[in-house]
């Protein structure tokens, strides 16, 4: 497109300002929260979040941990804003700590979830053959064997603590990754480019890095955002059923193991609130994470 | 004219007394019990197996127990749960030294299929719990090492020889699970009351569907004429504790054996107001903390002290009761029970003061002088919401009190026994459970060579004060020794520490009448002096 | 086609084969043995020589290869041997749980089906209105919400507000049809509406991408009644993938709801997971991810003959 400016520079003597990079993200973040408004209240609640669970020491109106028998099942009021549970202990607070749990599983998990999975696909699906064939069957081994199982399985082995606990969530995610990513990626290797790379000999790790990886990166994304509302949910749900994390530590979902269902009826702000807080946290990865998706490849099949 | 009058004046005041007071039992003679009607109770857990012999859950006992008879059981009436009385024996005696005791049997008790129960039966279950053959699992068979032979003399007649005295055994053979077999059918097949079920028992069997429920109908024949009173009973297997609430609230089921939350309790209370009874009492079950005395610093009695001097036990008594199914502030038996400590006296103990700023001062002070000041450690706890889990949050808040940092380890419920026998922990939540109350069954753990001592305190004072205990026949002589066992275990060397006793809370529907709830969930459910009022 | 379907058939059993193995390794490298549970019940405490005894009658002395292969034959023949916990064979034990996992299934799935196709194609239709984006957050609240915090919400806002209770006991469909329904919905509609969630999601994408396609332009450029489109080309085209997660997510459904049946106190096969998993019951276990792998394995080969049949591409990959 040769529109000349109207501003000729060699009449002014001042060059048209080029759009730096920043100014290209601003633009596109601008473009898509335009765009997609659901995408971007998933964002905001994200940030908010985040921002919430960094200065939770700053901001959490009591220590969510110290037991104080004087206030125990109180409602809400202007001592306790989301009252307090069986322990005394204040709701808000712990609501407060429990977004740091939720986060670092929800992101540990997803992340190195994803991100092994992505390799694991690449690699199958650009090696071909033999490592193809027995890395899917492992995989679909993975894919089939029930989730609770598996998961009840390594806590059981590991013992209950936080990293056994990341990987109990992680392991189920790498095999659904991989092979979403490997599908992605054997359209790619089919490719005239990539077959001339290999035919003019360079090496693996150049084609993979060069050429595979960033036009798998659609997917990868969509896959982490997907992984992100349901690894806060598998903790919830592991937390729930006792195989998560421990007392004293806060958590969402353990806030609504025990003491939360016995007095639902007399004390329900003890069920409501995590349960509230759980549900808007997946809400806002599953918004943006779909808005993403549509954005990038409406045309993307699989789960 | 005064004196008339006084004396009018006296005898209304003395009919008022007399009826205020004798209302009740004057009530309680118009209840009388009704014929009639199908009780329906909810069970947590389904039998494994049919046969008691070889089972140890309660989840056996309740749909089961009113198929059979025992030769004594424990008083149903008794809330202490601790008086042996007779069921298929009619009287006993017992020699003078100790050793031999004989059972005279009722005339006319049968079977469910006609036969007569006669002492051979009796021998031959009881043989089977002794003596098992090859292949056949009795699982208490070690609680009876005491007799040496059951004999069965003539029909009516059944004696115990025992090798030495023993002070609790009329109520060891009281014991739940000690259900009286066929012979003949025992002696064909050891096996066969695995998978059926045929016993003397008030009811008879009429279905199991697997997963769903257990029914069973009136023994027309039982040997307690005019019992029992229920045309028949419906277990239905509900695990989850919510559903069973709800089964009880929505009026869909009468009663459950086990016990609920207070929780439960308060909501069952508020929903259906007199509709429900509820009934209270200690429960035979307590956590205690086992500290390993491989591990150091725990291997120091001083360290062993302050953790439970730090424990506000009264409390925690108060407030705890009313989240968690513990209540009452206990030593090694059960509070009420024949050999239970005074409180009066219990208070003397280390961790069991009422003042507890003293308490702990003197925590800090030894931690410091056993150089363990501000340790951190952890706490190993069984992955089972009550009342574990809130025990376990409320001894590491007590410890933080006194300096000491805990974190802790859940371990799955599955896998928690394991890692115990292994020696795996620092400190970890200990339990203890019995189906009666008597300390020759709750005390065996502390002993030096008991495979569940588990913190490996190894005391030969404490073994020799448990065999001069068990041997006493005396039941003064045995409190004294048990006093100076407790003394030793609790305050002395510290080698363990009890928390709260559990609290059984079972609200019913009003209209069972005629159940009394004891201390234990393995007692009182043969169900023949149950009935339902209109 | 043959030689596709030869293929896909055969590589049924590698994974199942590695299915069985992890779980057999699994369920024993955890800590827990299932005749010390039994033996110890609620006092923790257990006789060594009755517990060695009874071990011994259920082969637990023999070598691992060896407790393997006699579990493989077995399970080739369909014979999952007998519990470890009961004694009862392995079918009768999951033979009610079945039946009530499989009904509680297929009402999920037609509750899914029911909300995803016309939602989906609503939302396809109006695309980026308000509608879209009402259809989006409904169904995406429906995959973020617990489904336990769900269940226990629904039983509370029953008793509560109407005093009413699902029925306790599970009575098949043929016996007591009201009954039967009367337990089985509720967890059904909170179980459909998360399924429905990605079935939704996939129905309007398909529709977005089969709604651009040529023939479709061409339909309309016809001059063909709207409505015909929709159903005869449109969404015959766009159900493909559908199915597929409809499909896949089903069979996930048989095993995997083990805290909805907790929560509505199911006599599913989920709690019997736990409750083998708890017990340690090697044999139960096993069977039970045996039919549940085992039924995702072969729906999933059922989906790939299907797409292989009607899109030829994919054959020659």
């Amino acid at each position: 497109m040769a529109i000349t400016s109207p501003i000729d520079p060699t009449v002014t003597g001042v060059e048209p300002a080029e759009p730096t990079t920043q100014a290209r993200w601003w633009a596109a973040t601008r473009a898509f929260a335009l765009r997609r408004p659901l995408g971007a209240i998933g964002a905001i609640v994200i940030v908010i979040m985040l921002a919430v669970a960094s200065v939770a020491p700053l901001i959490a109106p009591y220590d969510p941990v110290v037991v104080d028998f004087g206030a125990m099942l109180t409602a809400p009021g202007a001592k306790h804003w989301l009252g307090t549970d069986a322990f005394g202990r204040d709701v808000l607070a712990r609501l407060i700590y429990g977004s740091r749990t939720a986060l670092i599983v929800g992101f540990g998990s997803a992340f190195i979830g994803a991100t092994l999975g992505a390799i694991l696909g690449v690699g199958s699906a650009y090696f071909g053959g033999r490592i193809d064939l027995y890395l899917q069957r492992v995989m679909d081994i993975f894919i089939s064997f029930p989730l609770i199982i598996l998961a009840l399985a390594m806590v059981a082995i590991l013992g209950n603590n936080l990293p056994n606990l990341i990987t109990a969530i992680t392991i189920p995610m790498i095999p659904r990754c991989a092979l979403v990513i490997r599908s992605s990626a054997l359209a790619i290797r089919e490719l005239p480019y990539v077959d001339a790379a290999r035919a003019a000999g360079f090496r693996h790790r150049r084609i993979i890095l060069r050429h595979m990886l960033p036009n798998v990166m659609a997917p990868y994304l969509i896959m982490l955002t997907a992984f992100l509302g349901q690894a806060i949910l598998l903790e919830a749900s592991l937390s729930f059923l006792g195989l998560g994390v421990q007392e004293p530590t806060a958590a969402w979902g353990l806030m609504l193991r025990g003491a939360a269902v016995e007095f639902a009826e007399t004390a329900p702000w003890m069920a409501i609130f995590p349960g509230l807080a759980i549900s808007l946290g997946v809400f806002a990865f599953n918004l943006f994470g779909d808005s993403l998706r549509d954005a990038l490849d409406p045309k993307l099949r699989t789960l | 004219m005064r004196h008339h009058g006084s004396r009018i004046v006296s005898s209304l005041v003395g009919a008022v007394l007399a009826l205020t007071i004798g209302w009740p039992a004057f009530a309680v003679a118009q209840d009388k019990p009704r014929s009639g009607g199908e009780l329906v109770f909810v069970v947590p857990s389904e039998p494994p197996s049919y046969d008691a012999h070889r089972e140890e859950t309660f989840g056996v006992i309740h749909p089961m127990a009113p198929h059979y008879s025992t030769l004594l059981k424990v008083d149903p009436f008794d809330k202490t749960g601790t008086k042996p009385v007779g069921d298929l024996a009619e009287s006993w005696t017992v020699s003078k030294d100790g050793m031999t005791y004989t059972f005279k049997l009722r005339q006319g008790v049968k079977f469910h299929d006609g036969a007569a129960m006669t002492s051979k039966d009796v021998k031959a279950s009881y043989d089977k719990i002794i003596f098992p053959a090859a292949g056949v699992v009795s699982l208490r068979q070690t609680a009876y090492r005491a007799v040496e032979a059951v004999e069965a003399p003539d029909p009516q007649t059944v004696r115990f020889k025992l090798k030495w005295p023993e002070g609790s055994f009329l109520l060891n053979l009281a014991s739940p699970w000690n259900w009286i077999y066929k012979a003949d059918i025992l002696a064909k097949d050891m096996h066969w009351y695995e998978k059926n079920v045929m016993g003397t028992g008030p009811f008879k069997f009429v279905e199991h569907v697997k997963g769903s429920h257990w029914v069973g109908k009136k023994n027309a024949d039982y040997w307690d004429k005019g019992k029992p009173y229920l045309d028949g009973y419906r277990a239905i297997f509900i695990s989850s504790s919510s559903a069973q609430v709800a089964a009880v609230r929505g009026e869909r089921a009468h009663i459950q054996f086990r016990g609920f939350t207070p929780a439960d309790r308060d909501s069952l209370v508020q929903a259906l107001g007199n509709k429900i009874t509820v009934q209270e009492s200690p429960w035979d079950c307590i956590l205690m903390v086992a500290m390993n005395h491989q591990k150091k610093p725990f291997d120091d009695k001083r360290v062993r002290r302050a953790m439970t001097l730090a424990l506000d036990r009264y409390d925690a008594s108060k407030n705890l009761s009313k989240i968690a199914i513990v209540k009452e502030v206990a030593g090694i038996q059960v509070p009420g029970t024949p050999f239970a400590t005074p409180p009066d006296e219990l208070v003397k103990l280390a961790g069991y003061s009422r003042d507890i700023n003293a308490s702990r001062a003197e925590a800090r002070k030894l931690l410091k002088e056993a150089g363990a000041e501000g340790i951190s450690f952890t706490f190993k706890n069984r992955g089972i919401p009550q009342p574990y889990e809130p025990i376990g949050i409320w001894l590491i808040d007590q410890w933080r009190q006194v300096g000491l940092t805990v974190k802790q380890e859940i371990i799955e419920a599955s896998a928690y026994h394991p890692m115990l026998k292994r020696g795996d922990f620092e400190t970890a939540m200990d339990f203890q459970c019995g189906f009666i109350v008597e300390p020759d069954l709750d005390l065996p753990r502390f002993l030096s060579d008991s495979s569940a001592n588990y913190g490996k305190s190894g005391d030969k004072v404490l073994d020799d004060l448990y065999n001069r205990q068990a041997r006493a026949t005396d039941s003064e002589e045995r409190k004294k020794i048990l006093r100076v066992f407790e003394r030793r275990l609790l305050d002395e060397e510290v080698h363990s520490m009890m928390t709260l006793q559990w609290n059984r809370i079972i609200p019913h529907n009003a209209k069972v009448k005629g159940w009394t709830i004891t201390p234990s969930h393995y007692l009182n459910n043969q169900l023949d002096t149950v009935w339902l009022a209109e | 086609m043959a030689k596709y379907i030869v293929k896909r058939f055969l590589l049924m059993f590698p994974t199942l084969f590695g299915v069985a193995a992890l779980i057999f390794i699994l369920i024993r490298v955890v800590p827990g043995d299932v005749v010390e549970l039994r033996m110890s019940g609620e006092s923790g405490m257990s006789d060594p020589q009755v517990v060695a005894q009874e071990r011994a009658r259920f082969g637990l002395d023999k070598p691992l290869w060896h407790q393997f292969a006699v579990w493989v034959w077995g399970a080739a023949r369909f014979d999952f041997g007998t519990s470890m916990w009961t004694g009862a064979p392995i079918w009768e034990e999951i033979k009610l749980r079945f039946a009530l996992s499989l009904q509680v299934a297929i009402m999920a799935t037609i509750v899914a089906v029911l909300l995803a196709i016309p939602l989906g194609v609503l939302s396809a239709l109006k695309q980026d209105t308000w509608v879209d984006y009402a259809v989006r957050m409904f169904s995406i609240a429906g995959q973020a919400t617990p489904s336990f915090w769900l269940g226990i919400v629904l039983i509370l806002v029953l008793l509560i507000t109407f005093k009413w209770l699902p029925p306790m006991v599970y009575t098949p469909f043929w016996v007591n049809p009201w009954q039967n329904l009367a337990q089985l919905i509720w967890p059904a509609v909170a179980v459909g509406y998360r399924y429905s969630a990605v079935a939704t999601r996939m129905t309007r994408s398909a529709m977005l991408e089969v709604l651009r396609e040529d023939y479709i332009r061409t339909a309309r450029a016809k001059g063909l009644v709207e409505k015909l489109i929709l159903s005869r080309h449109a969404l015959k085209n766009a159900m493909l993938p559908v199915l597929t997660v409809v499909g896949l997510e089903f069979a996930f459904l048989l095993g995997g709801l083990v805290v909805t049946e907790q929560v509505f106190n199911l006599n599913g096969l989920g709690l019997l997971f736990v409750q083998a998993v708890a017990h340690r019951d090697y044999t139960l276990t096993q069977a039970l991810v045996m039919i549940v792998a085992g039924a995702f394995i072969v729906v999933n080969f059922l989906m790939d003959v299907t797409f292989a049949w009607l899109d030829p591409r994919i054959r020659y990959r």
